[in-house]
């Protein structure tokens, strides 16, 4: 019975979200700015810059050489053009790669020494900064009941502001667990033994050109270190907020979970609503040790464009999980709603024997939206597994492609994985495209893959709107339960983000 | 309350008249049958009372109380008091039955400006109606119709009905996979919902259900029209003889 309460409860609460977004009038509630006084690095790329960026860290010239590396590196690389997107050329001499707040120009010595006004943005956004128990990430969800289970969840938070990281939530307690988690230049400065073991440990700073560029001009982000044995407190989480014009925004994550170590991560962001296309090339590395598991979760929401395909972010991430050791584990799970460009493919190396490699997936694209994002599966062990569900959901004129690889490399025998990718198509001009690739190189293993491809249903519409929804609260109702399997891998109060988000992106294309 | 005068209605996609005049007036507190052969356009009655795609009213009229449905969008229709249970439910994968049962409620709760049940108050209004019913917790928590027996799909109907407190519904062939127990739940909840501000329409081949469900008036739809209106025993005739003689004497 205790069970059922539960499940009711967080039935209730998909309600009280569907509600909370038919409330809001806009169509991207996070596009405002903050006004607040900002210090930029000159526009464009040199090594002078790379080093401006790696003196204005205060970084040690091991982390200069390797920057400077990767930028040499970097001029001989071309921008690959092989996704499914299609925008205009970015100029890269014509972005500022370094922007701070004035007043972080002196480092914050904690929470309460950061400027009102960066809190307030956060406050804004509904990202918890101060120290607080967090009943639930969003608004609307506080009237519901607590139900006990969830109303002592704690969450960490690191938030970054355009170049720089805000500051860090819950540090003492985490510390108290030995967990290290802070900005990645405070890593740099406090932690360089484990900095230099792990940076580029799992994308290479050649990996690819996006990879390369931030490599060299990464300004902050987040450092995430469990020591053996120890199981994360509480759910980690960082916040991007890109508030700068005309700023690239390159992050760098680096997390390690030693042996039989757990955690739980989350990833947010959002940006203002501008007529001018910004870029985001952001990094994530994680590493995991034997017997470690990491859930990596993230609602992708920055600012898409306008219908017309004016503005937005484009984004251009990668993020790989590398799971060394023996039996470890990883689960990424994104909702990716927001970006005018989306070019992303969270990818799980499967090194250790008996490791495992989940990736979930909803991508919403409307509009004029286009995402190209999948996953790439590489199973190096034995007695591996892995398992990829997309949801790809197109309305408007976008296009949402589906890319995957699985790849089973010849000692990699006995090794298993299942795709499923499922498509839904609002209106007659989206496009909806699966490109799975699969290659085996072992008699033992073996490769499964479906693939879907449906409209949103008349009589399903007409069902709900006979029953009182109107044309948006049916299409979100749908296109929710359509998305289901995803959204249950979501920590719960993303999950209800989420949800929210799912409303958001589809208004406007129905009726 | 629904008043529906010489109504014409043909497919929108091709030049096919379906209703060729229907006339029927259902007065609040009564409960009307329609019984008539397969194909005569008892379900597309229901569909365009309620709105559904696909058809074309060529001349007519249909009102609830002093509304013109026929000016509605399905979901204001539904607000002003109209239900249909599904003669074919539909499935919705991945959408937890109490999910959709809630964003109805509070969707047509919202447009007639009431304020939102609290999810601890529809936690308690779903029970008690889910139970009389025999609808179990499962039930309610299983995606909507998704792999629900053809009986537990329309007593899932007559649940949404309850929850939603309309006042005219429509009942097409609800009786129909019904075991007979379940036809006695049915009836119930039906008959629970019997007053005086009420008014219902049942759609159905077999007299049994009457039984059940007294009606004030019978009607016979053949061809499009009505041909016959009568009283309970009308039901019975039809049960003995077929719709042969009436469609003559029509
Ligand atoms: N969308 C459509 N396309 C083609 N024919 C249609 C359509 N909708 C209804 N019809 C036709 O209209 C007629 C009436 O159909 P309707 O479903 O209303 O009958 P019914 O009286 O409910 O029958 P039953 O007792 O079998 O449920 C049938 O001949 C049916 O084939
Ligand atoms: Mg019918």
């Amino acid at each position: 019975m205790a069970q059922d309460e539960h499940t009711i409860v967080k039935e209730g609460v998909e309600k009280e979200t569907v509600d909370a977004v038919k409330s809001l009038g806009d169509k991207y509630k996070y596009g405002w700015e903050t006004d607040i006084e900002m210090d930029y690095a000159p526009k464009g790329l040199t090594e002078d810059i790379v080093r401006l960026i790696s003196q204005k860290n205060e970084e040690p010239e091991w982390m200069t050489e390797w920057r400077l590396n990767a930028y040499r590196r970097w001029l001989q690389m071309e921008e690959p053009d092989w996704a499914m997107v299609d925008y205009p050329e970015i100029d890269f001499q014509d972005q500022y790669y370094y922007a701070r707040p004035k007043s972080m120009e002196t480092k914050p010595k904690s929470l309460d020494e950061v400027d009102p006004k960066l809190l307030a943005t956060y406050e804004k956004l509904g990202i918890p900064l101060k120290e607080q128990m967090i009943l639930a990430g969003v608004e609307g969800a506080g009237e519901v009941p607590a139900d006990g289970d969830n109303s002592d969840r704690k969450v960490a938070v690191d938030a970054v502001f355009d170049s720089v990281s805000v500051g860090t939530t819950f540090q003492k307690e985490l510390k108290e667990a030995g967990v290290i988690f802070c900005s990645i230049s405070e890593a740099i400065r406090e932690h360089p033994e484990l900095v230099k073991k792990y940076l580029g440990s799992v994308v290479p700073p050649t990996d690819n050109f996006y990879a390369t560029l931030n490599s060299a001009v990464f300004s902050d982000g987040s450092f995430v270190y469990i020591p053996p044995g120890v199981r994360c407190p509480m759910e980690l989480s960082t916040y991007f907020r890109i508030n700068a014009e005309n700023t690239g925004q390159f992050e760098r994550t680096l997390i390690i979970a030693d042996r039989e170590a757990y955690v739980s991560y989350l990833e947010g962001c959002t940006a203002p609503q501008r007529d001018i296309a910004q870029l985001h090339a952001a990094v994530v590395e994680i590493v995991i040790l034997d017997d470690a598991e990491v859930k990596y979760s993230t609602v992708q929401n920055w600012y898409p464009g306008d219908e017309n395909g004016k503005g937005g972010i484009y984004n251009f991430v990668t993020k790989r999980a590398d799971c060394r050791g023996d039996r470890s584990k990883v689960m990424w799970t994104q909702v990716e709603t927001g970006s005018a460009v989306t070019w992303k493919y969270p990818s799980c190396v499967l090194r250790g024997d008996e490791s495992q490699g989940e990736f979930y997936s909803i991508a919403i694209t409307n509009n004029m939206q286009q995402a190209d994002t999948g996953t790439k599966m590489t199973h190096l062990g034995k007695n591996t597994r892995s398992r990829i569900v997309s949801k790809g959901i197109s309305a408007g004129r976008s296009n949402n492609t589906y890319r995957g690889l699985v790849s089973m490399h010849p000692k990699a025998t006995n090794s298993r994985n299942y795709t499923q990718c499922d498509s839904l198509l609002i209106g007659d001009q989206c496009g909806a495209h699966t490109v799975p690739y699969i290659e085996v190189k072992n008699q033992s293993s073996r490769v499964e893959h479906e693939a879907t491809t449906s409209k949103v249903d008349d009589d399903q519409m007409f069902y709900c709107r006979q029953r009182g929804m109107d044309e948006e609260e049916a299409v979100a109702l749908i296109v929710n339960g359509f998305a289901k399997e995803v959204l249950q891998a979501l920590p719960m109060e993303f999950a209800m983000e989420a949800q929210q988000l799912v409303a958001i992106s589809l208004e406007g294309s129905v009726g | 309350m629904l008043k529906i005068d010489n109504l014409h209605v043909k497919l929108e996609e091709e030049d096919k008249q379906i209703l060729k005049g229907v006339t029927l007036e259902v007065p609040a507190g009564e409960v009307h049958a329609i019984m008539g052969p397969n194909g005569s356009g008892k379900s597309t009655l229901s569909y365009v009372l309620s709105g559904r795609d696909g058809y074309e009213v060529t001349e007519g009229s249909a009102m609830l109380g002093d509304i013109d449905l026929l000016e509605l969008e399905p979901e204001e229709r539904a607000a002003a008091g109209m239900f249909l249970a599904f003669q074919y439910p539909v499935e919705i994968p991945g959408v937890g039955n109490m999910t959709f049962l809630r964003t109805a409620v509070n969707a047509q709760r919202k447009a007639r400006g009431q304020e939102e049940m609290s999810a601890a108050d529809f936690l308690k209004f779903v029970r008690a109606k889910a139970k009389d019913l025999k609808i179990d917790a499962d039930m309610l928590k299983r995606p909507v119709n998704v792999g629900f027996s053809g009986g537990e799909k329309k007593r899932n109907e007559i649940l949404q009905m309850a929850m939603l407190e309309p006042k005219m519904c429509i009942l097409d062939e609800t009786d129909s996979g019904l075991d007979v127990d379940a036809m006695k739940l049915v009836s119930d909840g039906v008959n629970a919902l019997r007053d005086e501000n009420r008014g219902f329409l049942v759609i159905t081949h077999y007299q049994r259900l009457l039984d059940h469900i007294v009606p004030d008036v019978v009607h016979i739809m053949a061809g499009g029209r009505i041909v016959k209106s009568g009283g309970p025993e009308l039901a019975l005739e039809v049960e003995k003889n077929g719709y042969a003689d009436l469609m003559e004497t029509a």
